[in-house]
């Protein structure tokens, strides 16, 4: 049985270690009695479209030559939904890509991107994790802001 | 207006409707092509205790407000919209172009508060929507502080209008002066002052 002390303390690992940033709380602050799972509903649709825009950039990146532009688009639309849950890592490595992309190197965005892909699995594995302890415990644990 | 308004049964775009506890509430029409962006700010409107329609694309915010070419654009069914919040970049229609579009709008329409929402804190793009007549440029990811700020600010503008008797006084550049006293005549948006008279809203909240 997770105690409250557990889930609090893997959810202040999880900002410490900087996978996640203020907006997450936000969110949390959204949630009440009758919106209890808002954060894991919003999270879950972040995965869904997450698959769908990491599906779309490895066949844009198998392109010969790159198009830049279209990178640049779905990598916008990665990083804004990734801003929108809070997943600062993530978020740093869309940036990065952009970076590459708007530079025109792509070397640099083939590397990024599966540097991305690797923050992005880690990321929502920690926070499965999470979500599966916060729900042994209740609604109300996941609620807390972390100290 | 009042009086021609009674005759037309017209249907104001800004004309707070009540919730079920009698209170009356903003009707916010939400525009993001993110599935995620929708669900927050979705959230984020019911929490400032507003009424939301949540669309994915200008287009279908335009067909909404029936603004979509395919009804008359006095649309005398049209819903009652008292706010309008919408993404910047959206593929197809960007933010931008639908706050063009409404401004452009006979005065009804016009006189829809927007707010364009962005990830990309770029000064020639705040400019250049404050200029076009958006009422606010929120930097994303939202904040509940930023829905309530632009809500209750919006609340407080009708409040005035239902308060108030006679006419605002930009309303009053709409209608042309005309001889005849017909409030037929009176109330048809065929005006034909240019959107430059009117004062655009460039104060930022």
């Amino acid at each position: 049985m997770a105690s409250r002390r557990q889930i609090a303390s893997m959810k202040q690992s999880l900002f410490d270690q900087g996978y996640l940033d203020e907006q997450f709380i936000q969110l949390e602050e959204l949630q009440d009695d009758a919106n209890p799972n808002f954060v894991e509903e919003i999270v879950t649709l972040y995965y869904r479209d997450s698959s769908r825009l990491i599906s779309s950039m490895d066949q844009a990146l198998e392109r010969h030559p790159l198009e830049f532009n279209r990178l640049d688009t779905i990598m916008h639309q990665f990083k804004g939904s990734s801003s929108s849950i809070g997943a600062k890592k993530v978020k740093a490595e869309c940036t990065l890509f952009r970076e590459y992309c708007r530079a025109g190197n792509a070397e640099g965005c083939k590397r990024s991107f599966q540097q991305l892909k690797r923050e992005y699995a880690t990321l929502r594995k920690k926070l499965e994790a999470y979500f599966q302890l916060a729900r042994q415990a209740g609604p109300h644990e996941t609620a807390c802001r972390p100290k | 207006m009042t009086t021609a308004g009674d005759v037309f049964r017209l249907n104001l775009p800004q004309v707070l409707e009540e919730s079920p506890s009698g209170s009356p509430e903003l009707h916010v029409l939400a525009v993001d092509d993110s599935h995620v962006d929708r669900k927050v700010i979705e959230r984020l409107l019911k929490i400032s205790s507003c009424k939301v329609t949540v669309v994915d694309s200008g287009t279908r915010a335009l067909q909404y407000l029936g603004l979509d070419g395919e009804k008359n654009s006095i649309g005398f069914d049209s819903v009652k919209v008292n706010l309008i919040m919408t993404d910047y970049s959206m593929p197809g229609m960007t933010g931008y172009e639908l706050l063009k579009k409404i401004k452009q709008e006979s005065s009804i329409f016009r006189e829809i508060p927007v707010v364009i929402m962005s990830s990309e804190n770029i000064l020639t793009r705040i400019d250049r929507c404050l200029e076009e007549g958006a009422e606010e440029f929120l930097l994303k990811p939202v904040k509940l502080s930023d829905v309530k700020r632009v809500t209750d600010f919006i609340m407080k503008g009708e409040r005035k209008e239902r308060e108030k008797k006679s006419h605002k006084r930009r309303r009053s550049d709409d209608y042309s002066s005309s001889p005849i006293a017909s409030p037929l005549l009176k109330s048809h948006p065929c005006d034909s002052s240019s959107p430059s008279a009117l004062s655009l809203k460039k104060s930022k909240l």
